[in-house]
Formats: C-alpha cells, structure tokens, sequence
C-alpha cells in the first residue's frame, strides 16, 4: 500500500476537521442532498426493501460457491479472449499492471474511477515507474490535481466547496482565460472534458474498476455519470479491469436486480447514466474496443474474511449509502478516517485490510446510532461488526488504558448489585447536595470530555432503588 | 376482570436510579396505573458500557445477574429504548452456543420491553390521564427506534395529554451525538452532533423537549443549557404520567414548588 495511513492518529484528524469551516461547508451536501435524494427514490420503489433482500442473499450464496464462480468467470474471460490475473496482495495487482504498461511501452494510461487502484496505491507506483497516470473521474481528476486520496468512495471530492474546485483548476489549467466560467459543476466538467478528450486520444492503455464482474458471461460492468468509463476502456490498445474477489455475481439477471438498488442507494438515481458492460478484447467485426482485455482480481486479505466474523462486509457494493447517512462522517468528513475507505464501511473494513493496530479508532468512532444498517443496501450489520473490532482490540489488550481501567473499576461494582447500590447512593447524594441549588454542573472531575461541551445535571437525591426500598417499607 | 394482573419487573437503567429517580417513579406509576403490579429487584446496569467497548466477559456476568433476578416476572419493562435494546436484542446474542443459558436469554429477551411499547404494544393504552400545557418536541433515540420499532407508539400517548402541543423537528431520527462512552471517548465529533440537534431543537419554538432515554436527554439539555438556550427537557415517562412538577433535566431546584418527592397517594 502506498497511501500511507493516518488512521491512529484519528482523533487528530477530526480535530482538524471540525476546525475547518471550508470541509464544514462542503459537507453539509452530504448530509442534506444525498439523504432525501435515496429517501424519494425508494419511497417511489414499493419492492425496494425485498431488492434489498434479494441483494444481500445473491451476495452470499456467491460468497459461499466463491471458487466456483471464480473460476467459470475464468473460463468465460479466456474463452472471449481476455486475461485474468490473480493478485494476492497490493503489490502483486501493481505488478501485473505495470507489467503489461511497460510491455505496451505505455507512457500515459487513463483511469476511470477504481477504489482498487486507490487501496492498492497505483498511481504513485505507476509515476514511480515513468508513466503518467491521468484520473477521468472529475471527482478523481479534481484530487489527483490536489494530491489526495478520496474523503468519499463514491464522491472523491464531496470534501471541496466549488470554490476550492475553480481556484484548482484554474491553477491546473494555465491557459484559462480569466473570464472563463467555472462557478457551476456543468462548466467544470466541461473544462475538465475538453482538457481529458487530447488525453483519451493519447493514452497507451485505460485502467477502470468494476462495480460487477458477471461469472456467466465474463463480463465487467461499470456504472458511471460522466461517460468517462467509456472513453477509457475503448480507446486505448488495452483494457485493464482492476476488481477484487467480492465483486463477482453469477448472472446477468442478478445484475439486474443490484442496479436496482445500487444507484438508488448510493446517489439517490434511479439508474446511474451509464452502465457499460465489457467481455473481452475487440472482436474482428467490432468498429472500436482495446486490442487487450486484462481483469486484475485483488485478494488482499478478503479471503481471509469469508466466513469469519467479518464476512459479511463482503457484500458491500461500495455505494456511500452508510457514510451519507453517518453523524460522525457528516462531523468529520472522509479524510479524518485515515486511508482509503471511510465511514462506517471504511470502519469494518480498513482493519481488515490494513490492521486494527492501526485503524482501532474507527470501529470505536461510532455512536452505534445503527442508521448505517438501516439503510445498508445488502443488509450488512455494520454496527455488530465495529463491535466486534472492539471485542479483537479489549482481548489483544490495544484499547487505551484509561479506558480499560476505567472500565475494570466500574465493573467491579456493577457485578455487585448490593455495593453498586451504595456507592451510587452515596454518590448520588453527595452530587446533589453539591448541585441541586443550580441543577447542574459546569465542571466536574473525571467528566471533563462531557462537561468541556456540555452542562451535567446534579442528580435528584436519594437513588430511585432506595426511595423504592423506603416506600416498600412504608407500606409494610 | 378474569385475567390475573401482570408482575412487572422494572429496570429501572443505572442513569435512571442514579441521576432522576422521578423517571423511575413516573414509570411505577404508568405501569400501576393500567393494573400492574411493579416489582424493583435489585440491580446496576444493563452491561453496555463494557458490551460496547469489547468486553464480552464481563457484559456476560452482568447479563447473568440480570436474567436470574427477573427470572419470576411475567415482564421485564425498561424507560429507555437503549437498554431495553441491550436485554431484547442483545443479551440473547451474548450466548450463542451456550446450551444452558441461550433458552434463558431467549425467554428473557421475549418478555422484555421498553416503558411506551409495554404500554401501547402490549398492554393495549391509547390515551393517558395527564395534562401539560406547552409546545413540546419529540427526540426519537436511536437503540429505541431502530432496534425495537419505537416511533408512533410515544407520539400516540403524548397526543392524549391535555394541553399538550407536538411540533416535528427536522431530523427527529438522527443521533444526538450522546453514543454512552462515544460522548467521552469522542467529545469534539459529539459535540458537533448535538450542536446540529439542539439547532434543531430550537428551530421548532418549542419549549420543552421530550425524549425516551435519559443518557440522550441529559446530553441535549447539557448542550441547550451550555448554549443557553431556554428548552426545558424531560423524559416521556414524566409527561405521560403527568409528573413535571420536579424541576427540568438540569433545571436549578426551587425550594418551594417541591410537592411530589413522594409521589404516590
């Protein structure tokens, strides 16, 4: 992996974020646009909660004949012509890939969107390499002009005001005159389109994702807004398909039933504006297609997850549905999480892939408001799963010690009724003595990370246990 | 009437007992109110704060104290959909596999409920005795509403008080930021959710804000009452069993108007 994770340092990062009124403002398009856009589309769609269903057992039962399916997918992808690569780790995917750029003698590729290409680090890797690695997404061309990773899987740039935007292109792009309009995401994706047509023409080779590779078929699909996809598998010499194992589905019918909810879920669309689907190189009688088909399958540690704790957050069709509908993305936006993927996905997730070591605060940054699993598409049950990153991080002894001895020393009377009774009587009274006159406390010891933002209220008195024993002994 | 009245187990939640009794008591007196008899066993806390930060052993001795103390009652009633969710939905998950324990946390969890639910889902009450003159909003907590379907239920018996006027907040489904631990663990990204919610709150006009779980009220009233903005806060409990005469959540203690620390007749 090349992006190099910030993950531990989490609580930094939000720091940051909260402080910056610019992310700030940019957010609020998450929160607003994206949450009513999905709730319209799937009020409108009476079967959208059975899709949902549909969704998630398709995933499953593909998940559990994984090597099946892998391999007549195989099958297929050679029998149209194509080549299928296996790459068990980053590092392999990123050799495959540069060594069919470098047997191309490819100087520029194109990449349409590709979550793959940002986990597995390929555009640093391909410019390491002398190769010039052109972004078509304009949310992925906007970053790659900044040097960042996505804050968004679906919405790389969602962090950006549309000022922020201009200012970068016109910095990129010198030859602008200073009259030109580029207030509007139209004018700016038609400054970007104009500047990307010379480098569609140009590039060697075009580097996209896959939203679904089909076993039955061979076939990738992508789903995209821009057309950019298009440009970049059809013009090159060769198509290279950067995908991991998850995203297999057995048929073209149960792609059908994913593009149902997949938009819906994830930008509030009935459908996306295109899904292109690909099998295999150009055929003779074809007008245009790339001369090769390449599909790179990304392992990474996922086979690892199947049938384990985590398994089920292989379903994930990668929509944003959870970070749209998350408080704490909406807080903090998608950078604070560290690495590649954030939002209660990215939680689950990147501990998976990159450690809990390393990425222990995501799984614990969560209210546990549940909304993520509320809306989840393919039904995964993400606050189980963060839950269940605790669990790892109490056992292997990662949580802080604050935290666990807190905690020891709490539990200590809770698992004793009797002492827990007067040590909160005690308490309790003592606090409200304190505060009662006021109602509450402005400070108080042990409670600073509550009372830096907010008053506590002194309790009433007496506990509610000892007024019922006092009642109960009244009515004796 | 032929049926024999019900024996209620009240959990009372250790933020209840700890910090307003007055929601306990109000919920005794929903409960004997439609004929229950209320029983309070001794108890701590439902175990979330060590379920939620990983550990399983010891929110497994907490839910084994729990389970045995409520074993005889025909219900196990709780104000607070966040640790009525604990013992429905999760105690029963923290025995997978246990052949002696999974058959009691199952029968536990079945008859186990939050305090509004008992009361309209089971029970059967559409309207209660209590009036309160004032414009009140209505906060849905999150373990409540999404892990055991509260919504109408609370709205439903808040219409039946006299006096009483409801406005919707924008965003009423959407965390307040409190999260048990998270609100410590996380204070700057909690604050900046309840800063949202408490916007919301105040856009309504509303002067009182009610919701059904106290760690949610007390993390709101906390945020209004540092913002100095002019809400008052109570729980559900209180304002159907028309008991607000205690002081608000947080709100200074008056000497004078103190009638009911022993609210029963």
């Amino acid at each position: 992996m090349s992006h190099v994770a910030t993950s531990p340092r989490f609580k930094e990062n939000a720091r940051a974020a909260l402080a910056d009124p610019e992310l700030q403002n940019a957010l609020k398009f998450v929160e607003v646009n994206f949450i009513a856009r999905r709730r319209e589309v799937a009020d409108k769609l009476p079967e959208f909660d059975a899709l949902r269903d549909a969704a998630r057992d398709i995933k499953n039962h593909t998940l559990a004949h994984l090597d099946l399916y892998l391999e007549a997918y195989e099958q297929k992808v050679t029998a149209a012509g194509g080549h299928v690569h296996y790459a068990v780790t980053a590092d392999d995917a990123k050799r495959v890939v540069l060594d069919i750029c470098k047997r191309l003698s490819a100087k520029t590729v194109t990449k349409g969107k590709s979550m793959i290409g940002e986990e597995i680090g390929l555009n640093d890797h391909l410019e390491a390499n002398g190769i010039t690695p052109v972004e078509t997404d304009l949310g992925e061309y906007i970053i790659q002009l900044r040097h960042e990773i996505p804050s968004h899987i679906i919405a790389p740039a969602v962090h950006l005001t549309k000022a922020q935007i201009e200012a970068d292109f016109r910095r990129a792009h010198d030859k602008l005159p200073a009259d030109r309009n580029l207030t509007e995401p139209t004018s700016l994706l038609a400054e970007a389109r104009g500047v990307l047509r010379e480098k569609f023409l140009a590039a060697d080779v075009g580097i996209t994702g896959a939203n679904f590779l089909v076993a039955e078929t061979g076939t990738s699909i992508i789903v995209t807004n821009e057309g950019n996809g298009d440009l970049t598998q059809t013009l090159p010499k060769a198509h290279i398909v950067l995908a991991s194992i998850e995203k297999l589905v057995p048929t073209l019918e149960d792609v059908s039933q994913f593009l149902r909810v997949l938009a819906r879920s994830a930008t509030g669309q009935e459908m996306s504006v295109y899904t292109t689907l690909s099998t295999g190189p150009r055929r003779a009688d074809d007008p245009d297609g790339p001369g090769e088909y390449h599909v790179v399958i990304l392992d990474n540690g996922r086979s690892s997850m199947l049938g384990g704790e985590f398994g089920d957050m292989l379903r994930c069709i990668r929509c944003g549905a959870c970070m749209n509908h998350c408080p704490v993305y909406h807080a903090v936006g998608g950078h604070a999480y560290g690495w590649v993927y954030p939002g209660p996905m990215g939680a689950v997730l990147t501990p998976s892939l990159i450690g809990v070591d390393q990425a222990g605060q995501l799984p614990n940054a969560s209210t546990f408001c549940g909304r993520c699993e509320e809306i989840c598409p393919v039904r995964i049950p993400l606050p189980r799963m963060m839950r269940s990153w605790r669990e790892r991080e109490f056992e292997r002894h990662l949580s802080p010690v604050t935290v666990r001895s807190g905690l020891a020393f709490w539990a200590y009377f809770a698992k004793r009724p009797r002492l827990y009774g007067l040590a909160t009587s005690l308490a309790a009274r003592a606090l409200a003595l304190i505060g009662r006159h006021k109602g509450r406390f402005g400070w108080l010891p042990f409670a600073t990370g509550w009372t830096r933002h907010r008053e506590f209220p002194a309790p009433q008195g007496a506990t509610f246990q000892a007024q019922w024993k006092a009642r109960q002994r009244e009515r004796r | 009437m032929a049926n024999p009245a019900k024996r209620v187990g009240l959990f009372v939640t250790c933020l209840v007992d700890m910090i307003r009794p007055s929601i306990g008591l109000a919920a005794v007196k929903l409960l004997e109110d439609t004929g229950c008899i209320v029983e309070v066993p001794r108890q701590s806390c439902c175990g979330q704060p060590a379920f939620n930060s990983g550990d399983r052993a010891t929110t497994r001795a907490i839910a084994e104290q729990v389970i045995d103390a409520f074993a005889s009652y025909d219900y196990v009633v709780a104000p607070s959909g966040s640790c009525a969710g604990m013992l429905k939905m999760h105690y029963p998950e923290l025995f997978h596999g246990d052949p002696n324990w999974l058959p009691r946390a199952d029968a536990f969890a079945a008859k186990t409920y939050e305090l509004v639910s008992f009361l309209v889902d089971v029970l059967g009450v559409s309207r209660v005795d209590a009036s309160l003159e004032t414009t009140a909003t209505y906060h849905d907590s999150c373990s409540g509403l999404r892990e055991l379907g509260i919504r109408v239920q609370p709205r439903r018996l808040l219409g039946s008080v006299r006096g009483l006027a409801l406005t919707e907040m924008r965003d009423a489904d959407v965390c307040c930021g409190f999260g048990g631990t998270f609100c410590v663990k996380y204070a700057d990204i909690s604050n900046a959710i309840v800063e949202k919610k408490v916007a919301n709150v105040a856009a309504t006009g509303a002067n009182l804000l009610i919701a059904g779980d106290l760690g949610c009220l007390m993390n709101m009233a906390g945020k209004l009452q540092r913002e100095g903005k002019p809400v008052e806060v109570r729980h559900v409990a209180e304002v159907l069993a028309g008991m607000t005469s205690e002081p608000a959540i947080g709100a200074p203690h008056h000497p004078k108007q103190h009638p009911d620390a022993e609210p029963h007749p």
